[in-house]
């Protein structure tokens, strides 16, 4: 196959890469969760690329196919997309929460913050 | 009835969350935990009993037969490990009484119980799981919730400690969903035991080295392996007493579990020891971190973060005894996961005793609290001798068997490098010692005013316990000698 055929790959690998880019580098709270989304979407079309079969047609028996897309793939990623959301949301819960308390949420200013006694 | 003990053990726990939440009277929901955390210990108790005498046990969710169904799946390693699980959680709920209601306002309990219920769920669920995804969903349940008991700390340091632990915590877990899709790429199952089948007849590729590449480093973050903690002191540290005292004896050990899970049953030792010099890897990290933890520890003002960096450190010996992959160094392994929790557990107690009393954990705060508060101080330093493995402890079985592990392999360096980093354990334990006992009170107060009876005892219960079983040693070293001879394959 060529390297063209398997860009489904390279589409996982360049999000993965950025949300956890983004994770990593950036200060503000708010920002690194929306990286961490990234991140976990990339997983989720890792699973759904996995689970196509080419040719496939959508799993529901038809007289007119034989070839099924397998859908284990599919509803395994319902799960983490319903895990991803509840992390977003407690993320999220944890940020309003922080800038209640700090008045900030730049990461580096929090630390700032917690310099002083 | 009890054919359905294994569901039962994760069911229960789930059950009694929601009705914690709905149970808002005063603290009746703690009654709701109460039931919830003991009803867990009898069933992880009558398994492991079921399981020594007649074997594995497979339980069918739903009687879907596997691989296609999910399997729950008990043999002598995960049996031992909820004991410990629903042990510590037992233990700790009547403890939680007294402590959560003067830290939360009895109003707020109810939200406690719910989140501390469903972190036992997920616990037990990692543990009892025979598929690797359900796996990911109840390490996520558990996290979630941690992550909640984390942000409930009155310090306003919690709150950025659990997102801390929310951002590393989900990118660990996402690490391992990566892994287990790549996995299920390779093999098309999702079955642990079947996994293992399937990798042993297929020969060694880059999806799956590079599937056992993520589950390791998502594992390792989730357990805290140096350099990977930086998550835990801060957690551990914010964390309300209770919480602290649970997630230190019970988070960090499942995530252990799942480690040897992942090494030895699914992928076996050529595998797992064959793609990566992973067995160096461990024997180095886990020395470093015995002794850069234990002197960070050293020199920390905070007895509970002082206690998390020694957390760090202890989780070394575990990883240690794993990197020796032979009999008497996995069993080790096992063996300190059980006597650490019982340690820690009772440790991370006494301090929330201190801190119900004088409301600060800070060592210059301490002076003459040996005088003021006898039994709770006499349960630290029992706690600590443990942590520094002195003779009739639990911890020096621990220690014992691991430089047994150590000399079997030949490396009596090893041996050697145990002996010293517990050398460090005495000098951070030495530093609460001098300040409680031989320095006067700041204003003379001698008096006693001990904690209360609910908190003594069950303080009492880890501490004596560790204690029991660093003299009766037939039930950790049976159960983990049997288990580290399954994991290595010899039967």
């Amino acid at each position: 196959m060529s390297l063209f055929g398997l860009y489904n790959y390279w589409i996982v690998v360049f999000l993965m890469m950025a949300g956890f880019y983004v994770v990593v580098a950036h200060e503000n709270l708010i920002k690194k969760i929306v990286g961490l989304n990234v991140f976990q979407a990339s997983v989720f079309i890792l699973y759904i690329t996995v689970g196509k079969v080419q040719g496939g047609t959508a799993p529901i028996i038809g007289e007119n196919f034989t070839i099924y897309s397998n859908p284990l793939p599919h509803v395994l990623i319902l799960t983490a997309i319903v895990v991803g959301v509840a992390t977003t949301a407690l993320g999220l819960a944890l940020v309003i929460r922080i800038k209640e308390a700090y008045g900030t949420i730049e990461d580096d200013e929090i630390a700032a913050l917690e310099e002083e006694p | 009835m009890t054919e359905h003990l294994a569901a039962l053990q994760v069911v229960i726990p789930l059950l009694c969350a929601p009705i914690c939440m709905l149970v808002r009277y005063r603290d009746w929901s703690w009654s709701v935990a109460l039931f919830g955390s003991w009803s867990c210990l009898a069933i992880s108790w009558l398994l492991l009993q079921q399981v020594m005498t007649s074997g594995v046990i497979s339980y069918h969710m739903g009687n879907w037969v596997p691989p296609i169904g999910i399997e729950y799946r008990i043999d002598e390693i995960n049996a031992f490990v909820l004991l410990i699980v629903s042990a510590i959680g037992a233990i700790v709920t009547p403890y939680a009484r007294e402590s959560v209601r003067a830290e939360f306002g009895v109003n707020r309990v109810y939200m406690f119980y719910t989140s501390y219920m469903l972190c036992l769920c997920g616990l037990l669920g990692v543990t009892i799981t025979g598929d690797a995804f359900n796996l990911f969903v109840f390490l996520e349940i558990s996290s979630l919730s941690s992550y909640v008991l984390i942000a409930m700390g009155k310090d306003r340091r919690a709150l950025k400690a659990a997102y801390q632990y929310l951002i590393l915590g989900t990118i660990g877990a996402t690490f391992i969903v990566i892994g287990i899709g790549l996995l299920y790429a390779e093999t098309g199952t999702l079955n642990m035991a079947d996994l293992a089948n399937k990798l042993s007849k297929n020969p060694i590729n880059k999806t799956i080295g590079t599937a056992f590449g993520f589950l390791f480093v998502g594992i390792s973050l989730k357990l805290a392996l140096f350099p990977l903690h930086l998550w835990l002191p801060n957690a551990y540290t914010f964390a309300p007493s209770v919480v602290s005292a649970f997630l230190a004896a019970t988070a960090t050990k499942v995530a252990v579990y799942v480690l040897l899970r992942f090494l030895f049953t699914i992928f076996d030792i050529k595998i797992s020891f064959g793609v990566l010099p992973l067995e160096s890897v461990l024997l180095a990290l886990s020395i470093v971190a015995m002794f850069v933890a234990s002197v960070v520890a050293i020199f920390q003002p905070n007895i509970k973060r002082m206690l998390a960096y020694s957390s760090v450190a202890q989780i070394g010996y575990v990883i240690l005894g794993i990197s020796f992959i032979n009999i008497n160094g996995l069993a080790a392994g096992i063996i300190h996961l059980f006597n650490h929790a019982l340690i820690k557990g009772g440790m991370f107690l006494a301090v929330g005793c201190l801190f119900y009393k004088i409301a600060s954990v800070n060592i210059d705060k301490l002076a003459g609290i040996g005088r003021r508060m006898p039994l709770t101080m006499a349960a630290f330093v029992v706690g600590g001798l443990g942590l520094i493995g002195v003779p009739l402890t639990a911890g020096f079985i621990s220690k014992w068997y691991l430089i047994i592990g150590a000399l079997d392999r030949g490396l009596w360096w090893a041996a050697v490098l145990i002996l010293l980093s517990s050398l460090l354990a005495v000098i951070y334990i030495w530093r609460v010692v001098e300040v409680a006992y031989l320095k006067p009170s700041p204003d003379g107060n001698n008096h006693i005013e001990d904690a209360p009876p609910s908190m003594l005892i069950p303080t009492w219960v880890l501490i004596g316990s560790s204690i029991y079983f660093g003299i009766n040693t037939d039930l950790t070293v049976g159960v983990a000698k049997q288990a580290a001879r399954q994991l290595l394959g010899g039967g």
